[in-house]
């Protein structure tokens, strides 16, 4: 009962996607679907008339020539070279249609590839933090290449081949009425079984292809974490217990894919000698209904049947396997669909955000007014939460009634064990997610009427892990601030001393690196992460575990140049090394999402509570 | 590249000979059939021989069902050898990847591997199957139509030596033409899923910075890059459809015309041209199916090349020939050691380095971001080889252990360290397979990982996430302790792997090393001073130079980075 509402489902989904598809594909080029639909209508017209030419040629031709022969006349070869002639012009239609359809199919298909890629991406960069945080990183990678391929595989194969094989069949099929409508009868006997074995052999091999892609993913994954854990497999000569897991996942994927391609391939030779089971018993049937006298039946037809019966269970085998690879495109464009459907982030926001140019570090926020005129409210970095409650799930609360009052300037401290909700409180703030209840206002103005955009235009963060993107080490510190000049950005290096270490580095500030920062040491990365904060020079900084991984002479350094740049904005610290904040304004200690305590450092260790403990050593940081 | 292929057929190599016998048996049937529905016709049906007709058609039968058998067991065997020379090419790349050194992992990135290990060897098991049956196919139909046609009609079978000829220079050169766009393809993909990797891992920073648009100009330049290749290759590689169809259109009509002149001149019958029609299709049809095995055999071609590099890098650290297999005790040697990462580099990476540090001793090392600290270490397990000097241990050079004794002899706790899926207990017995319940806890006792595993919801039986989502900097850092003890090694390195552990815990960690292993040799990196402050004695390194060895209390007086290290972490409280 499950099961068959699952079909239905399934079916209703796929008729959904195929139009969906079918919608995208037409309005990438209009011009190229019509032009590449015509052309195989006229290539596989042009066949058609080609296979009928044979005969004309002998009775119409070949026959009155040797007539003419026989009755002693000079043979006329002038009507025989007019119509090959004709000919020719018909077969030249034909092979420039079959390269304009190849050509335009394969460009349609790149065409509509670039298209949704782009639009995908397009769509990924708006989507909420949440989408990236709840999905895995692979499952979103494999739609821009695997899903993505199997779209073009329909494209650029499998419609035209489908169209090609209907249109064939539609033909042979027609003729062969034309010229027998007994032995027709008869040869559906062996279409009925044909398209049961095909049907029953198509559904295997789906099946098995499904099987084979979903080993994929599992032997996907294992490398995926085995690779990236290379060195630590390494270091522990673990070796042959990973080699030996390995095989088990390889094993499956060897069996599935050996029983899919099975399938797939054996559809050929057995649909090719069912043709050729058809033309024996055409020509057992047919001959003995000749002799016999059964059925009106002429010689010529016999031997033209027979040419048309080995045509006709191609295009079935083509037909039938042409529809599972359009099913295995449908379940891929799903995926991809299904991401450019997820909602993107909300912004009702109207408040921007701009900087005077003339001043430095003078920006201010653009708030529209009723009447319709502008005002401008500078930027001081007043942040207030006010009984902010947030739950990432619905039944497990993270934040419980935070109230933070952080005044212009104010350097303020997150302290707390993993999970207590120090990260969450910077989230809320970024409007990576969206707080609950309660109130978050930003200089007066709720953040929500600011826009995303906007908002985080006025914050800067440096994370605990960095991320670096594949360009060189000046365009990775310009990141923070694309307009910034080269001597902007050796400003920032210097100030957060990654000015020495890139130095050291081959081409210096050319040095290219990728994503996984390459030779870099992780410290030396959090350098970087800092410098592309400094350049952003944004109103407010937050600096979650920010030099986790720099030795404490550098950040000692480091920090000398963020007092300055820290001066007159407000900050939030979140960091488990206790020396680093110890002179922060505010020192705020959380719990299970309550904050504990709060109070400057002096304050916090007269009280005596958690804050005092940790301080002292008798508790520790989880 | 097929050299270093072909040697991963191994066990196929049966199944991959047999499947060429059974298309050869069924494409000789399948040419065959035609011929005998010919006699048949001529000496059944035309004589009203009826007995005739019935022997005739019984034996077509069997024929058919032979040949059908035949094609049938061709996909069974080219379907599963091909998937088993799959299965080998990636069993065969892994296994080598697991071989790489540290230099050699550097290289290749491990979204190139994981691309390697599955969109590649795809491609290639798709072109070996296609090679092992359709490319034996297409060739036997157009030898075995050929024949045909020149017993039928020499004169006429000439055409084809004209015509083949042409036919072939020019899919030549449309192959030659498109083949250079390929890998140039390739390089574009790995680009283009680069960005996505890059904006997938790093959206906070894209979002935080509001680097969205040119994030996504970057991303559609790089897919802009793969469809202007793609649409140039496409125009040449369709010229194939337009060659393939006019060479036989031209052809057929070719045989028209010499045909007709033929029948009226006499030497020829009608049927036979009709019989010539059939055959030249077969012999234009396989050659069009050459063409399409030649296109796919170039796309496969790049594959086979991103393979095969992978197979053919030499792993830079190797066995030796006859391995030390016993490492006695924990004692190093640094001698006159250079170091660089890559032959190229400009500066060292490691100069000069004169070491001697005896069996139990505790080495603290202390240094500037990127003074080389983890890179002196990573010589002692031989992760990098040196490029001169000699590293000893136990008085052995390192290049003449078995890797295995070594590195389970030097235990390394990494800088970037990972857990991987599967519960705490199985991530800790990496360190050695056969430990016991109790040899696991007591080694999580000595990296205090003991108390906070049991408060977990299946205490040691609790599943780790990827990536080890589910515990704290922290409490990763202890695990990753706890599985390198229980190697119970003469040598133990810790590389700045108690950076997010609290002051104390590490001191007791530390105290419970000096206590249960008395005789292991311990080096700790760290940027603290009070984590290193009672080794035995303490490496300043700078700039990848020693600068200065002794104990705290020399450096301290004698130092001047040391101390100035000391006197700033001092001043900052703890």
């Amino acid at each position: 009962m499950d099961q068959t509402i699952n079909k239905e489902n399934m079916k209703g989904h796929r008729s959904q996607t195929l139009s969906r598809l079918l919608k995208l594909v037409l309005t990438t080029s209009p011009w190229m679907f019509v032009i590449s639909l015509i052309t195989i209508i006229l290539a596989a017209l042009s066949n058609v008339i080609g296979t009928l030419f044979i005969e004309r040629l002998i009775n119409n031709y070949i026959t009155p020539l040797v007539k003419q022969v026989q009755q002693g006349q000079d043979p006329n070869f002038g009507p025989l070279a007019y119509a090959i002639a004709v000919m020719f012009g018909i077969y030249a239609i034909g092979f420039i249609s079959n390269y304009l359809f190849n050509m335009l199919m394969g460009i349609l298909a790149q065409k509509v590839q670039f298209r949704v890629r782009n639009e995908m991406f397009t769509h990924m960069e708006s989507l909420p933090i949440a989408y990236f945080d709840q999905n895995d990183y692979g499952d979103i990678m494999s739609r821009y290449t695997n899903d993505i391929d199997t779209l073009m595989q329909m494209i650029s194969q499998s419609i035209p081949q489908f169209t090609n094989s209907l249109l064939t069949l539609i033909f042979v099929v027609s003729a062969m009425f034309i010229l027998s409508w007994q032995l027709t009868i008869f040869s559906f006997i062996v279409f009925a079984l044909s398209f049961g074995i095909v049907r029953f052999l198509t559904k295997k091999s789906s099946h098995y292809f499904q099987v084979q892609q979903q080993k994929l993913g599992q032997i996907n994954g294992y490398n995926e974490e085995m690779l990236n854990g290379l060195k630590v497999i390494k270091v522990f000569s673990h070796e042959p217990e990973v080699k030996e897991d390995f095989e088990v996942y390889n094993e499956e994927l060897r069996k599935a894919s050996g029983k899919a391609n099975t399938y797939a391939t054996i559809l050929f030779p057995i649909m090719g000698n069912m043709g050729n089971l058809l033309y024996v018993l055409i020509a057992f049937v047919g001959g003995a209904a000749a002799i016999n006298n059964w059925a009106p039946l002429s010689l010529g037809a016999i031997a033209s049947f027979l040419q048309l019966s080995k045509q006709f269970s191609m295009p079935i085998a083509q037909i039938s396997q042409q529809l599972n690879s359009i099913v295995m495109a449908l379940a891929g464009a799903r995926r991809i669909f299904q991401l450019e459907d997820e909602p993107a982030e909300e912004d009702n926001g109207v408040v921007t955000i701009a900087k005077n140019q003339k001043v430095d570090n003078s920006w201010f926020w653009q708030v529209p007014e009723k009447d319709g005129s502008v005002k401008d409210v500078p930027v001081r970095g007043h942040i207030i939460f006010d009984h902010v409650n947030f739950s990432y799930v619905p039944e497990k609360q993270i934040l419980h009634d935070i109230s933070i009052d952080a005044k212009p300037g104010m350097k303020v401290a997150l302290v707390g064990e993993t999970g207590a909700g120090k990260t969450t409180i910077s989230n809320m703030l970024n409007r990576f997610y969206e707080i609950d209840s309660g109130k978050i206002i930003y200089d007066g103005i709720p953040i929500k009427q600011i826009k995303k955009d906007d908002l985080r235009k006025s914050l800067s963060i440096v994370l605990q892990e960095t991320h670096l993107f594949t360009g060189t080490i000046m365009d990775n510190i310009r990141f923070g601030n694309p307009n910034a000049s080269d001597d902007d950005v050796y400003q920032a290096a210097k100030l957060s001393h990654a000015d020495e270490f890139i130095h050291e580095l081959d081409d210096g500030y050319q040095t290219i690196i990728d994503g996984d920062g390459g030779d870099l040491s992780q410290g030396q990365m959090q350098l970087l992460s800092i410098a592309r904060a400094m350049i952003a020079d944004e109103p407010v900084m937050i600096l979650d575990e920010a030099t986790s991984s720099i030795d404490t002479r550098t950040e000692k350094m480091v920090q000398a140049g963020m007092d300055n740049l820290l001066a007159g904005r407000t900050s939030f610290v979140i960091a488990h090394r206790l020396s680093t904040i110890v002179n922060s304004d505010l020192i705020l200690v959380l719990d299970h999402g309550h904050i504990i305590e709060a109070g400057n450092h002096d304050e916090l260790i007269k009280q005596k509570g958690y804050y005092y403990e940790l301080y002292t050593g008798k508790k520790e940081i989880q | 590249m097929i050299k270093t292929l072909s040697k991963s057929i191994r066990q196929y190599k049966k199944l991959s000979l047999l499947s060429p016998l059974f298309v050869i048996g069924e494409v000789i049937i399948e040419m065959l059939i035609p011929y005998l529905v010919g006699v048949l016709i001529d000496k059944g049906i035309m004589k009203g021989d009826m007995p005739y007709i019935q022997k005739a058609g019984l034996i077509l039968l069997v024929l058919t069902i032979v040949s059908l058998v035949l094609g049938a067991s061709a996909s069974y065997v080219s379907a599963h050898a091909a998937a088993g020379f799959a299965a080998n090419l990636r069993k065969d790349m892994f296994n080598h990847i697991q071989d790489y050194s540290f230099e050699n992992i550097d290289k290749f990135s491990s979204a190139s591997l994981v691309t390697r290990l599955t969109t590649d060897v795809n491609n290639v098991q798709m072109a070996y199957q296609i090679i092992i049956r359709i490319a034996v196919r297409a060739p036997m139909m157009l030898i075995v139509s050929v024949v045909m046609s020149v017993i039928i009609s020499p004169r006429l079978s000439l055409i084809f030596l004209v015509i083949a000829p042409i036919f072939v220079v020019i899919l030549g050169l449309i192959i030659r033409a498109a083949y250079p766009y390929f890998p140039k393809i390739f390089k574009g993909y790995d680009r283009m899923n680069q960005v996505v990797r890059e904006n997938v891992r790093g959206i906070r920073e894209v979002k935080t910075y509001v680097q969205e648009k040119p994030q996504i100009a970057q991303f559609e330049k790089s897919s802009g890059f793969i469809y202007k290749l793609f649409a140039t290759s496409q125009k040449i590689i369709s010229l194939n459809a337009l060659v393939v169809a006019a060479v036989l259109n031209i052809a057929t009509l070719a045989i028209c015309w010499f045909g007709a002149k033929e029948i009226v001149g006499g030497t020829l019958q009608t049927g036979q041209l009709v019989s010539m029609f059939s055959y030249s299709n077969s012999v234009l049809f396989s050659l069009n199916i050459l063409a399409m095995i030649a296109t796919q055999l170039i796309i496969s071609g790049a594959s086979g090349r991103r393979i095969a590099n992978v197979i053919t890098e030499e792993p830079s650290i190797e066995n030796p020939r006859k391995p030390l297999k016993r490492l006695t005790n924990g004692e190093i040697i640094f001698d006159h050691v250079n170091f660089k990462y890559d032959e190229s580099d400009k500066t060292l990476a490691l100069k000069d380095i004169n070491l001697h540090i005896r069996p139990g001793e505790t080495i603290g090392i202390i240094g500037e971001t990127g003074s080389s600290k983890s890179t002196l270490v990573s010589m002692i397990p031989r992760l990098y080889d040196i490029s001169s000097g000699a590293v000893r241990v136990a008085g052995h050079n390192v290049k003449s252990y078995d890797l295995k004794t070594l590195r389970d002899n030097v235990a390394m706790v990494l800088q970037k360290n990972v857990l991987f899926s599967g519960t705490i207990k199985e991530n800790l017995k990496w360190g050695n397979e056969n430990a016991t319940d109790e040899e696991i806890v007591a080694a999580a006792k000595v990296a205090h990982a003991d108390g906070f595993v049991r408060e977990m919801p299946d205490g040691y039986d609790t599943m780790v996430e990827q990536g080890g989502n589910n515990v704290s900097g922290g409490q990763k850092q202890r695990l990753t302790i706890a599985r390198a003890l229980l190697k119970k090694p003469k040598i133990l390195i810790l590389d700045d792997s108690t950076s997010a552990v609290d002051t104390n815990t590490e001191r007791e960690i530390r105290q419970s090393l000096a206590k249960d292993m008395p005789e292991t040799t311990k080096i700790i990196i760290s940027q603290r001073i009070v984590s290193i402050k009672d080794a035995d004695r303490i490496i300043v390194m700078n700039h990848g130079q020693i600068q200065d060895i002794g104990t705290h209390d020399e450096l301290i007086k004698r130092n001047e980075l040391y101390s100035s290290i000391a006197k700033f972490q001092e001043e900052n409280g703890k």
